[in-house]
């Protein structure tokens, strides 16, 4: 596989520049995104580590808030039904703001009180001590959960995205970098082989000019050792210009 | 839709038992909208499955909805629903219910937590 897989370019000089910078960019890219993984790493892991203590704490808070309950329908009598029909507007609500780290927002809940309580009169005939500490004890467990809630949802967010940045990561690191590469060393190799060849040529032509000219004066030798003066006769041909060779 | 979510405050949703949901109640976080529907859920023993399913569905539709309290127990009936939801928002957040304690194996985060970390570590 190796060797074979390279980006399909023609060798020349341009596209050599055009490779280096590109391989440059590429080991840039790689070190970004290798600390934004980093740096979402370390949040994730305090994210979690939150997260299991909050769970914790949220089972307290609910144990809490289910004996509160059953005190308070002790001392009341039975009123779910009433509660489960008078249910009209939401009084604790969520507000969500954005937190942003390396790029990637988070959302954050917050819970907020809105409008009065619907349930201000229950237990005004009895009860209404144990009631109002039943509200308190869920309206905790509530803030508890909305702030869980934010948690988790960062959490599943990070989650994803550290996912997609690895992913990232290790393409540029083992299929991006190393293709950039092996095309790299293809245009080297190729212009090398360009070069030698043309140093050949150069000598082959040099060569055979050498060859030529040593006929000539042989020729010439010969000529003069049979008694005619050639010496002044100039070739028509030969005008005396330079051979042009790059 | 971010400006509107900074506008409209979003509601918390219910499905849980009985006790669990008048709790929550209590606490202030119903509300019933202008079409009738409640954003909590009662189910005791008789209520069926797909009944659940069909309402947790719902309440991950309406966009009004930022976080669904679900009771553990409940939440292991319907796990597949649960578990093919990846989406951050709305979140669900699985709650211990009064005859069922709390079990963190069983919390579908926790578990794909589980896969990176061991959650004993964390727990100091």
């Amino acid at each position: 596989m190796s060797g074979k897989d390279r980006l399909a370019i023609f060798p020349s000089r341009g596209a050599q520049m055009l490779m280096k910078s590109r391989l440059a960019g590429a080991q840039k890219g790689h070190g970004l995104l290798k600390k934004k993984a980093d740096a979402l790493q370390v949040r994730f892991r305090l994210i979690l580590s939150k997260i299991i203590e909050t769970k914790t704490l949220m089972g307290e808070v609910m144990k809490e808030a289910a004996f509160s309950l059953a005190e308070a329908k002790f001392t009341t009598g039975d009123f779910n039904q009433v509660v489960l029909q008078n249910v009209t507007k939401a009084q604790i609500k969520i507000r969500s703001k954005k937190d942003n780290v390396a790029g990637v927002t988070l959302p954050i809940f917050e819970s907020y009180q809105d409008g009065s309580d619907t349930y201000e009169l229950a237990g005004l005939a009895r009860g209404g001590q144990q009631l109002s500490k039943l509200k308190k004890n869920f309206q905790s467990a509530v803030k508890l959960l909305v702030e869980l809630a934010s948690l988790q949802t960062s959490f599943v967010t990070l989650d994803e995205v550290i996912k997609i940045t690895n992913r990232r990561v290790n393409a540029i690191e083992h299929v991006i970098i190393p293709r950039l590469e092996r095309t790299l060393a293809y245009i080297i190799s190729e212009l090398d082989e360009l070069e030698r060849e043309e140093f050949y040529r150069l000598k082959k032509i040099q060569d055979k000019k050498k060859i030529i000219k040593d006929k000539a004066e042989a020729a010439k030798q010969a000529m003069l050792g049979a008694g005619r003066d050639v010496g002044d006769i100039a070739n028509l041909l030969d005008e005396g210009d330079e051979d042009l060779l790059f | 839709m971010a400006l509107q979510a900074a506008v409209k405050g979003k509601l918390i949703s219910v499905i849980g038992d009985e006790d669990t949901c008048v709790g929550f109640l209590l606490g202030g976080i119903g509300e019933i909208n202008k079409n009738r529907h409640p954003n909590f859920m009662v189910v005791d023993k008789n209520t069926p499955v797909s009944e659940i399913e069909d309402c947790f569905k719902r309440f991950v539709k309406r966009d009004d909805i930022d976080i669904i309290l679900i009771n553990q127990n409940i939440a292991e009936m319907i796990r597949h629903v649960i578990d093919a939801h990846n989406l951050p928002v709305p979140s669900i957040l699985e709650i211990p219910s009064k005859d069922h304690p709390y079990d963190a194996s069983k919390d579908s985060i926790l578990r794909r937590a589980k896969g990176m970390f061991n959650p004993d570590d964390l727990v100091r």
